[in-house]
C-alpha cells in the first residue's frame, strides 16, 4: 500500500517536472549578464505571444515572439526598467500582451467573476439544504392524530399482529 | 408569495442555463485575432525603410504626407498576401488610393522576387528585414493594412487580406470620408 503511494507519488512528481514548458530561448538571444538575463526572461514570461495568443512569448517559437524577446533584451539593455520595457510592448499591442491582465473597470469581471459565481453557488446551495431539512422538520414537529396513534400502537405490538 | 418563490426556485436552473449560453454565445463571436490596434486615430511612426532593389528610394514616412494612403504590410512566405494580391492590383490599376508597401520579415531578395513575378501594385516599398517597423505599428502577422489619413494619423488597420467584398464595404466607404476631412 506504502508502496503504491509512494510510486503513484514519484509519478505525478515525474508528470509535474515534464509539464513545466520549455523556454524558447535560443542561446545567441541571452544576454551575457546573468542579472540582466534573469530579468528579461522575467519580462517575457509576462508577455503574450501575438500570434500563438496562448504562450508567452518566453514559450513560443513564433518568429514575431522572438523578435519581441530581442526587442525585450535591447530596452533592458539600455536601461529601461521592467516595467517600462512592459510598457514599451504594451504602447504598441495594447493590454493584450499582458497575460496577467491589469485590475480596471473593464476587467473587474474577470477578476472579481470567479468569487462572485462561488458566493452565489453557495448561496443557492445553503438556500436548497435548508429547503429539503424543513420538511422533515415539520413532520417530526406535529403531533400525531388519533389514527395514527392507533396505527402506532399496532405496529408496536399492543394489538394482535397478522402474518 | 410563496408561489412566487417556489416558480422562482424552479426556473433558477433554466435561467442559470440561459445566462451561461448567452454569455458563450457572445463569447462565440469574439474573434480572439482581431486585437485592437493601439495606434487608432494616432500618428503613424516615423520611419525611413531601405529598398528592396538598390535602384529606387525606399519608403519613408513623409512619402505618405498629407495624403490619404493605404499602408499595406507583406511578405513572399505569406498565403494571404497572395489572396488580396489581385485586389491590390487593381486598385492600383484604378488609382483608388496610393499604395505603399513594407515588406516585412523576408529573407534579402525574397521580396523583389515576389513582386517581380507577380505584380508590383505599391508606389513606394520599403524594405523591414527585422519586423522592427512593424512592431512599432502592433503587426500581428501578414498581411495587415493601414489607412493613414491627410494629417498622418492611423485611422483604421485590417489585419488578414483585403478581399474585393471587404475593400468595396470597409474601404471605400471609409476612404471617402477620410477624403471629405479638411
Amino acid at each position: 500500500m506504502i508502496r503504491a503511494i509512494l510510486s503513484f507519488a514519484g509519478l505525478a512528481l515525474l508528470m509535474l517536472g515534464a509539464s513545466v514548458p520549455a523556454a524558447a530561448v535560443t542561446p545567441d538571444e541571452m544576454l551575457k549578464d546573468p542579472a540582466l538575463e534573469a530579468r528579461a526572461r522575467d519580462v517575457s514570461r509576462l508577455l503574450r505571444c501575438v500570434v500563438c495568443q496562448n504562450q508567452s512569448i518566453d514559450d513560443s517559437n513564433a518568429p514575431l515572439a522572438q523578435d519581441l524577446r530581442i526587442l525585450v533584451r535591447e530596452r533592458l539593455t539600455a536601461g529601461d526598467t521592467n516595467d517600462q520595457t512592459i510598457n514599451f510592448i504594451v504602447a504598441r499591442y495594447g493590454n493584450f500582451v499582458l497575460l496577467k491582465p491589469p485590475m480596471q473597470l473593464n476587467t473587474v469581471l474577470l477578476w472579481f467573476g470567479p468569487a462572485l459565481l462561488f458566493a452565489l453557488a453557495s448561496f443557492g446551495l445553503h438556500r436548497t439544504l435548508k429547503a429539503q431539512a424543513q420538511p422533515t422538520d415539520k413532520v417530526a414537529a406535529a403531533p400525531l392524530s388519533a389514527d395514527e396513534e392507533k396505527r402506532l400502537a399496532k405496529l408496536l405490538g399492543d394489538a394482535p399482529v397478522k402474518n | 408569495m410563496s408561489l412566487s418563490t417556489a416558480n422562482l426556485t424552479r426556473f433558477a436552473p433554466l435561467l442559470g442555463f440561459a445566462a451561461i449560453a448567452a454569455g458563450l454565445g457572445f463569447a462565440l463571436t469574439n474573434d480572439p485575432r482581431k486585437m485592437p490596434s493601439m495606434l487608432i486615430d494616432r500618428p503613424a511612426p516615423k520611419f525611413a525603410l531601405p529598398p528592396l532593389d538598390a535602384g529606387s528610394s525606399g519608403l519613408a514616412s513623409e512619402d505618405l504626407n498629407g495624403k490619404v494612403a493605404l499602408l499595406n504590410v507583406f511578405a513572399s512566405w505569406c498565403g494571404g498576401c497572395r489572396v488580396e494580391h489581385p485586389t491590390l492590383v487593381q486598385i492600383a490599376k484604378d488609382g483608388a488610393v496610393p499604395l505603399y508597401g513594407i515588406n516585412w520579415k523576408d529573407k534579402p531578395g525574397d521580396g523583389l522576387k515576389w513582386l517581380r513575378a507577380h505584380a508590383n501594385p505599391y508606389l513606394k516599398v520599403g524594405d523591414d528585414p527585422s519586423g522592427r517597423l512593424g512592431i512599432d505599428m502592433g503587426v500581428t502577422g501578414v498581411p495587415e493594412t493601414f489607412v493613414i489619413d491627410r494629417t498622418g494619423r492611423i485611422r483604421y488597420r485590417h489585419a488578414g487580406p483585403i478581399t474585393p467584398d471587404v475593400w468595396q464595404e470597409t474601404f471605400e466607404p471609409l476612404l471617402a470620408s477620410l477624403r471629405s476631412e479638411r
